[in-house]
């Protein structure tokens, strides 16, 4: 699989380590080149200095095409961003963006884009840990429908 | 009118200003506590010290019943993602983004933004005004959908000498008014175009090329 990571963090660097190494092909963008510092001698991939919601950058980095795009910086607005760009223009099929805003997260899977929340998945292992109940909300929503795909998905509800 | 501003630098602080003034109701969300502090000092109460692009804070800044969130920080994922909010989780009918990378215009237009202020795309118009150029103008937008454009008469344009039932005007374009020596006319299907005349007219993006081609012709293309 051809798989686009914006965001060269801890958890950017340690998905794009692993995917690469399980034999994907992985590409990542991150502002700062100082970031892949984080990348060891062994990754294989690609690593491209730039803006990963700019259009133009992900497709000079040769993000057309891919089948998995992952929005992993430290940003939620810039994750939902680049996400809305890989979905709607670049239409890259499995979209996953890291919200740490639950509400924000909720309301982007409604909008065809499968978050991660850090804070619920952090605070409900907490409370596991302390042997409380968890929060009841959920930490990945998968996405509902891509947005292009809305009226068609609207119009095969119809039946049901 | 209830009207949600968030982002408390010069554009969102004067616009609350002004609206405040205007008789409506504002609450303007500024997450630096120092500088929405220092806005609340002069204008009251009405200022939320937290991120607007937070859904919590949103709420509670009363978004669910907004008529408008207009969303005025610099940074433009910070603006799509505010109207987003408002637009789908709290049902705000009408959305107006800051936009400052030109490039990011359609993107946000067809994520359901209702209204682009484009403060770099403003500067471009008026710088373009300033020059002569072959180029179609654009003045300005009434909807997402049309712009006005002034196309000013060259020599060599096809039109000159010829009135507007005369030239091929694309469908869904309207000529509708020409500036000659300053002053502004009416323009009649039977007006007689003349060099120097600027053309106004409204219409779509799709009808630029063929406005180009009956109004500037092909000797300013290069």
């Amino acid at each position: 699989m051809k798989i686009i990571i914006v965001g060269c963090g801890r958890v950017g660097a340690v998905l794009a380590e692993g995917l690469d190494a399980a034999g994907h092909e992985v590409i990542v963008v991150d502002l700062s080149t100082r970031a892949f510092d984080r990348l060891s001698g062994e990754f294989k991939g690609q690593a491209v200095r730039g803006d990963g919601t700019d259009e133009d950058t992900l497709r000079r980095a040769g993000a057309v095409g891919a089948d998995v795009f992952l929005a992993l910086t430290e940003g939620d607005n810039r994750n939902v961003m680049a996400a809305q760009v890989a979905v709607e223009n670049l239409e890259i099929e499995k979209v996953v963006a890291k919200i740490n805003d639950p509400v924000r997260a909720a309301a982007y899977a409604e909008l065809g884009i499968t978050t991660v929340c850090r804070t619920t998945m952090l605070s409900d292992s907490i409370l596991a840990f302390l042997k409380h109940e968890p929060s009841g909300i959920p930490s990945v929503i998968a996405a509902v429908a891509p947005h292009h795909e809305h009226a068609a998905s609207a119009s095969a509800e119809g039946k049901a | 009118m209830f009207v949600l501003v968030v982002g408390g630098g010069k554009v969102g602080y004067y616009l609350t200003k002004e609206l405040v003034q205007s008789g409506h109701e504002v609450v303007l969300m500024e997450k630096d506590r120092n500088r929405a502090s220092q806005i609340a000092d002069e204008v009251g109460s009405i200022v939320v010290p937290h991120d607007g692009c937070e859904g919590k804070y949103l709420g509670e800044a009363g978004a669910n019943r907004a008529d408008i969130v207009a969303a005025v920080t610099g940074d433009d994922e910070d603006n799509l993602v505010i109207c987003q909010m408002a637009k789908h989780h709290f049902d705000v009918p009408r959305t107006i983004a800051r936009v400052n990378n030109p490039k990011n215009e359609e993107l946000f237009r067809h994520l359901g933004v209702d209204e682009l202020i484009s403060p770099t795309r403003m500067v471009l118009g008026s710088i373009e005004q300033d020059i002569p150029v072959h180029e179609l103008l654009h003045l300005g937008a009434i909807d997402s959908e049309l712009q006005i454009i002034e196309a000013h008469l060259q020599a060599g344009s096809p039109a000159i000498g010829r009135s507007p039932s005369e030239l091929a005007i694309p469908d869904g374009c309207s000529l509708f008014a020409v500036v000659r020596d300053g002053v502004a006319t009416a323009l009649r299907p039977d007006s007689v175009l003349a060099a120097g005349d600027k053309v106004i007219a409204i219409g779509g993006a799709e009808c630029e090329a063929g406005l180009r081609d009956q109004l500037i012709g092909a000797a300013a293309e290069e």
